[in-house]
């Protein structure tokens, strides 16, 4: 329906020749544009109800009765629904510890939270279709339980800061919202982050319709295809100081792929952009020695190059 | 009333500490704001995700902003 309507608009009110090229790049602009929306519209409010039962202090009471193994993946999946901004990563980091959670399952959390992100997961679904959408989760988990064993078993809690293990944490008992009040938060929390990534949702998707009807399809192929054997961890290095925006490199990515880009190049590139971020590097250096902090990335970053590899060779048909 | 706004200082702390200020001015009460910025005193609340509202040393609530009207609502 989507689809009719954007060809209904650009061919025949604009009236663009169909299969021409502004033709071709205007309608695909329309219509990605309306399908994403409408698609962040719904999922955004949903995740958002569903967050409101996951508060982090629930998710430590749960996580506290775990150890290694059915920990790393529990956190790992709590991770994706347990709502944190980038801002508190420190302060949960310390609870997370000092409830006796072991730092591996911690780490689990701690990647599994940015990498599988609502936004790029319905940008994913609406440009690829849900199968892609579905190896972005899966992947994402399995790079999240995996690191986190990793870091579990090299016993690196040495180079945790040393004022973490003093704080204490207090009793919190926080009120429990009424559903009423969750609707309304899950309203408000739409419209805000509407409002804020919508520009960058329009730019990528442009960029994206702009590459889809001009670029030429052997330039990336030379440098971006199958063939190029550094391309995913090519694409990881590129990927870490281009921080958040799923919203906006997607349509962009997508649009490369069309022209010859692996799919496994561009789930690593993804996974960098969200998980290895240099702010994100900033804020745990409050927490964690420098140590601990370059094996974290240098475990995650491995991961996803290893991802990356595995669904070129995967996907290679 | 003693409110306490605990944030590390992000872009949705400012926003709380602001909408606070601006919930007290209209309903007119005296209340005394304290914006808590240290981990430790954070934590101490039992706090983990920020921002966070407590009011006479109760917690609100944490994890998200909200509006001077829903703020003026609890005071």
């Amino acid at each position: 329906m989507l689809k009719q309507f954007a060809d209904y608009l650009v061919f025949t009110l604009i009236g663009l020749a169909p299969g021409s090229r502004p033709g071709e790049a205007l309608d695909f602009f329309v219509y990605d544009t309306l399908k994403i929306f409408l698609l962040l519209t719904t999922i955004v409010f949903v995740v958002a109800i569903i967050r409101s039962y996951f508060s982090p202090e629930r998710t430590r009471r749960i996580l506290s009765h775990n150890r290694e193994y059915v920990g790393n993946v529990l956190a790992a999946l709590l991770g994706i629904v347990t709502p944190f901004c980038s801002c508190s990563a420190v302060p949960l980091f310390i609870g997370f510890v000092e409830s006796g959670i072991p730092l591996g399952v911690t780490f689990s959390f701690l990647i599994s939270s940015p990498m599988v992100n609502e936004i790029a997961l319905i940008m994913l679904w609406g440009l690829f279709g849900w199968k892609i959408a579905m190896i972005y989760v899966g992947t994402g988990l399995l790079v999240a339980v995996t690191a986190g064993i990793a870091i579990g078993r090299l016993r690196m809690e040495k180079y945790v800061q040393d004022y973490v293990w003093e704080v204490k944490v207090g009793q919190a008992g926080i009120q429990e919202q009424s559903f009423r009040e969750k609707i309304d938060y899950a309203r408000n929390y739409t419209r805000e982050l509407l409002k804020k990534i919508w520009p960058y949702v329009v730019i990528g998707v442009g960029m994206g319709a702009f590459i889809h009807g001009y670029a030429p399809a052997d330039f990336l192929l030379k440098y971006a295809g199958r063939g190029n054997p550094f391309a995913v961890p090519l694409a990881v290095l590129i990927g870490v100081p281009l921080y958040s925006n799923a919203a906006g490199i997607i349509p962009v990515v997508q649009a490369l792929m069309e022209k010859g880009m692996a799919v496994g190049t561009v789930l690593a590139f993804m996974m960098a952009v969200t998980a290895l971020s240099f702010p994100e590097a900033v804020i745990l250096k409050n927490v964690l020695k420098t140590r601990l902090l370059v094996t974290f990335f240098g475990i995650v970053a491995t991961a996803i190059v290893i991802v990356g590899y595995l669904f070129n060779a995967i996907l290679a048909t | 009333m003693k409110i306490e706004v605990l944030g590390t200082g992000c872009a949705k702390c400012k926003a709380l500490h602001e909408a606070v200020q601006t919930a007290v001015r209209e309903k007119g009460v005296e209340a005394e704001i304290v914006k808590v910025e240290d981990i430790p005193s954070i934590m101490g609340h039992g706090v983990m995700s920020t921002p966070a509202l407590v009011i006479d040393g109760k917690v609100v609530f944490s994890g998200r902003t909200a509006t001077a009207e829903e703020i003026g609502g609890l005071l």
